[in-house]
């Protein structure tokens, strides 16, 4: 059971506020996507969840606790880019956390533990659908496929809250949506809370089982930093009630091809009269 | 008519073209000092490929009839020791201040500042110095080369250390990394690659540095026998040695690269290399 409360956070820079009086409670198991316009401080939020940022008053509680002031295990977090470490081929990647806890100095677990962390390794990279992969480096694989490397790396610490900040904002259109069921699945399986900043209102209605949209409540045009950000709304939203996903399943790479024909032969549908037919193209084309 | 740049030599001819102007330098060599012999048979400024050959021989493949050493093996054996050793000290040092320094910020304001000034004092105005504090043998020429290489490798390591993506830093804290964990499994493994470029790079200022010590107080070396026998204008015997010189280097620069490639794989996957 992860109970996660943001009492009363506030984040300046010097004169500018940025996050003001931020008061939210997430029970367990919540998928909470923080939606906002740039700027507004979503960011910050996470980073202050992460202790990647301290905040310059009020507090972060996860069960009861105050957090650490310093990002520690119990907080995984995927980032947009750079979530990965180059050097490390992706099994390595995934083997890194745990091996970090129990070698102080190298780093590093030998025999029986180590069969037993690459056995887990190997069962999470199947599920993200890296199986095939396990010895390429991270400069190797495209975008979607880092990002699955860099969720199976958090998950292998079985954080009690995973962060992401704009995960999938660089990906393409049906890589997205791919992305989207994988972290459905995982989230449903691993029972943790996730809380993912974006800027894409359709992911977050499709995702969130709970929506916070950050943004200002006054503005001052004489001076725009003066007022903070707070949350202006809260939406919960229930998962059994959505509309299932319309993207077809599949694996690795393939499954971009394949949801990309299922998105092609939607839009072509949707197109409808103004697809021109074969034979009247080549009508036209006699024609020229 | 295609765009000059749309012209690409194919394998052999790339070879071939790669070698051309090797031998077009020894050929106007070779018809220069030709022509300057048939005017003057004591000619000694272009001495003729014979000439090389004989003094080579005299240099590498015979004793030395007052020492009973092969001077030519003797010098380089010295000079590469003092490269080694010089080139050994300034990695571990730079390693050992730099990724520190680059990485931990009470460390960064503390000695940055200080370690870019430090780069900045040319080591030959300092050459006195030296020969002063630690005399005319070994020390005070590998003490040269790690005064010159060694500040700007470290600089350099520390640069590289800021450019790693902060991301990457606080992904491994969520993992458990401590300090010592990240700057030995995260900076380390990513700095290395760019070390030796760098490497690479002052390979020049080292053989200068090497050089320039040994010119000025020797007793043997590659440099100290050029500025020897330039009282007696041995151009028979300078111009083989920088050559081997020339060799040596670029031999020390292939290393290097081969030495990147096997350590670091996954810098140079993608990249070509």
């Amino acid at each position: 059971m992860t109970h996660i409360a943001i009492r009363h956070l506030t984040k300046e820079y010097g004169a500018a506020t940025i996050l003001d009086n931020v008061s939210v409670e997430l029970p367990d198991h919540e998928f909470c996507v923080v939606l906002g316009p740039s700027g507004a401080g979503k960011t910050t939020l996470l980073r202050i969840l992460l202790s990647q940022e301290a905040a310059t008053r009020g507090e972060v509680l996860i069960d009861g606790k105050p957090i650490d002031s310093e990002p520690q295990p119990d907080r995984g977090v995927v980032f947009q880019r750079y979530s990965v470490f180059p050097h490390k081929t992706v099994l390595a990647n995934v083997m890194m956390g745990p091996q970090l806890a129990a070698a102080p100095v190298t780093g590093r677990m030998w025999g029986q533990k180590r069969r037993a962390l690459r056995e887990r390794a190997l069962a999470l990279l199947d599920e993200v659908g890296l199986a095939a992969h396990l010895d390429k480096y991270p400069t190797q694989l495209s975008g979607g496929m880092q990002q699955r490397l860099a969720i199976a790396q958090a998950l292998i610490m079985e954080p009690k809250v995973l962060l992401l900040d704009e995960p999938f904002g660089a990906l393409d259109q049906s890589t997205k949506k791919a992305m989207h069921r994988l972290i459905l699945d995982l989230w449903q399986k691993n029972k943790m809370t996730i809380v993912m900043v974006t800027h894409d209102i359709q992911e977050a209605f499709t995702l969130g089982t709970r929506i916070l949209m950050v943004d200002k409540r006054r503005r001052d045009p004489q001076a725009p930093e003066a007022y903070g950000s707070t949350i202006t709304e809260d939406i919960r939203l229930d998962p059994a009630k959505k509309p299932p996903l319309s993207v077809v399943e599949g694996e690795g790479d393939g499954e971009d091809a394949h949801s990309m024909r299922a998105i092609f032969a939607q839009w072509r549908a949707r197109a409808g009269d103004a697809v021109i037919s074969d034979e009247v193209a080549e009508g036209l084309k006699a024609v020229v | 008519m295609k765009r000059a740049i749309n012209y690409v030599p194919s394998r052999p001819s790339a070879i071939l073209l790669a070698l051309l102007p090797f031998a077009l330098v020894l050929v106007i060599y070779a018809i220069g000092s030709e022509v300057r012999l048939a005017d003057n048979p004591s000619d000694k400024l272009m001495p003729s490929f014979g000439t090389f050959a004989d003094a080579i021989d005299r240099l590498a493949f015979q004793e030395n009839r007052r020492t009973g050493e092969y001077v030519f093996w003797t010098d380089t054996a010295i000079s590469l020791q003092r490269i080694f050793v010089g080139l050994a000290i300034s990695t571990v040092l730079c390693i050992v201040v730099g990724i520190p320094v680059g990485f931990l910020p009470y460390l960064r304001s503390a000695f940055g500042a200080f370690i870019s000034a430090f780069s900045l004092i040319p080591p030959l105005a300092v050459l006195p110095i030296l020969f002063i504090i630690f005399g005319l043998g070994e020390t005070s020429k590998i003490v040269l080369i790690v005064f010159g290489v060694a500040p700007f490798l470290a600089r350099d390591v520390a640069l590289t250390v800021a450019q790693i993506p902060r991301e990457q830093i606080v992904k491994a804290q969520t993992l458990g990394a401590s300090t010592w964990q990240m700057m030995t499994l995260v900076v380390f493994p990513q700095v290395l690659p760019r070390l030796f470029d760098s490497l690479r790079l002052s390979l020049g200022a080292t053989w200068l540095f090497l050089i320039a010590a040994e010119a000025i107080a020797s007793e043997g070396g590659l440099g100290y026998r050029i500025f020897l026998v330039r009282r007696y204008l041995s151009m028979d015997v300078i111009l083989p040695y920088v050559a081997w010189i020339t060799l040596l280097a670029f031999l020390m620069d292939y290393g290097l690269v081969l030495a990147s490639r096997a350590s670091s794989r996954w810098y140079h996957i993608g990249r070509g290399a």
